[in-house]
């Protein structure tokens, strides 16, 4: 079948069957290997892409399922070539990665939350990256990195994070 | 971990979807959070996919008569913050936090979760506790029946090919004090439940009981509303509280896994069973209730 997906502001198109999954789509056929093929069966959430702006898990989709979303990928997150997101930043500032595996989903669940607040808490931030393994159990810097990138977007007057702050 | 090939419809209507259902091989998909993974690791092998999430009319939310109605296709992340849910149905609120964790929810939907069927799922307890009805769309027109006739073992319903879950139908409490309890055990937050329990009480004006409701999830084969009707009239009492749970799981059938034996999982239902009783009591005298949401 054909699909015809909009990643990044992008419209790709492919022919694939039904049972390709959104995530083998993207790598395979959009090249687009940020968004990591961990346990393939919607636990682990290395895998994890933003349909209109929600985090979901792209291995349980499949690619004929996902026309008509704004689809993201961690890709998609830096503001230009050569740049990092203000998260991506702080993760590498506090350690908040090292094997890297986990880490584009980390960072995409935690770009959701702050979307919604500057001011999560603890709590919130756990229950954010709750859907996400991280294997090397880096979990602490993790936290500490979503806590400072929260805290930069704060004060800064970062236009990414403000328009869907009041939500 | 890739699923066995299929074909993939979307119909336009849900006539259609249920024409295209009436195949015994063809299953219906929605948000697909627990279908795809069964696809993946080929526990089902159905030769035929019909996505019904796109269905104009079968997501949203909304109250008829005595009752909350929920669409089939409402993503359990839109009811979870959905005011009318917390108003109305503050019990199934309560359960939905426990449901996967934010990914899966903003995929998953109420009637899928309830059309899988799934013992340890919360949105099936929530609606055996409260004696749901899940509408049914059949080639022939639209069925009802009771979250008891529907949940039939692990995985299993009563739906036959043909038929379409298209929404389930909350009953809403009118009384004028009325409690809720929710808790769960599992390996870590967003995990299977061992054991659920979810309780909804009404207090009348001298303080005693006059509607009581408990189910357990994740102990026996479905999720069950236990019998515990002996309570009604008294004032909820710890010790009278905890023996009428003691008594109504009893001859519970509880599953044993790798993770959680039989037993533990009988002696864990007495526990929450009684705990959220008790909570759904204090909360309805005006007391706080504790642990219900985490």
């Amino acid at each position: 079948m054909m699909v015809k997906l909009r990643v990044n502001g992008q419209t790709h198109t492919a022919d694939v069957e039904p049972r390709k999954s959104l995530l083998d789509t993207l790598r395979e056929d959009f090249r687009l290997t940020g968004a990591h093929a961990g346990c393939e069966h919607g636990v682990c959430g290395a895998c994890t892409v933003l349909l209109d702006g929600d985090a979901v898990r792209s291995c349980l989709i499949f690619a004929v399922q996902a026309d008509g979303y704004d689809i993201t990928t961690i890709e998609g997150l830096a503001p230009a070539p050569g740049e990092l997101s203000v998260i991506q930043d702080a993760f590498c500032e506090t350690h908040g990665l090292q094997c890297g595996y986990c880490t584009p989903g980390m960072i995409l669940s935690a770009h959701t939350l702050l979307q919604r607040t500057l001011t999560p808490s603890r709590e919130d931030i756990l229950e954010a990256i709750s859907g996400n393994i991280c294997r090397c159990t880096g979990y602490g810097q993790i936290v500490e990195a979503v806590e400072i990138a929260a805290e930069r977007l704060r004060q800064s007057n970062a236009l990414h994070a403000a328009p869907e702050a009041v939500k | 971990m890739k699923p066995a090939p299929f074909d993939y419809v979307r119909p336009e209507t849900l006539a259609q979807a249920c024409e295209l259902l009436a195949d015994e091989d063809a299953r219906a998909i929605a948000g697909g959070q627990t279908l795809v993974p069964m696809l993946a690791m080929r526990l089902a092998r159905p030769s035929r996919l019909v996505d019904i999430l796109r269905l104009p009319g079968l997501a949203g939310i909304r109250a008829d008569g005595d009752a909350i109605v929920i669409g089939a296709t409402t993503r359990q992340a839109h009811a979870l913050q959905d005011p009318l849910v917390a108003a109305s149905v503050p019990l199934l609120a309560r359960a939905l936090p426990w449901v996967g964790h934010p990914p899966t929810r903003n995929r998953g939907t109420v009637g899928g979760s309830i059309a899988n069927a799934d013992p340890s799922a919360e949105i099936p307890l929530v609606a055996a506790t409260l004696g749901a009805e899940i509408v049914l769309a059949t080639v022939d027109g639209e069925m009802s029946m009771s979250a008891d006739e529907f949940f039939i073992g692990p995985m299993l319903t009563s739906i036959i090919p043909g038929q379409c879950v298209s929404a389930v139908r909350f009953p809403v409490w009118s009384d004028k004090r009325i409690g809720f309890g929710f808790h769960e055990i599992n390996a870590r937050k967003s995990d299977f439940a061992f054991v659920a329990a979810a309780a909804q009480v009404a207090l009348d004006d001298d303080g005693r009981c006059a509607r009581l409701v408990l189910g357990i999830g994740g102990v026996g084969d479905r999720p069950i509303g236990l019998d515990v009707s002996q309570l009604i009239g008294t004032r909820l009492e710890a010790k009278a509280v905890s023996d009428a749970v003691t008594a109504a799981t009893a001859n519970l059938d509880a599953m044993s896994d790798l993770h959680a034996s039989a037993d533990y999982r009988r002696r864990v239902a007495v526990a929450l069973g009684a705990r959220a009783v008790t909570d759904a009591a204090a909360e309805a005298r005006g007391e706080a209730a504790r642990g219900a949401v985490q």
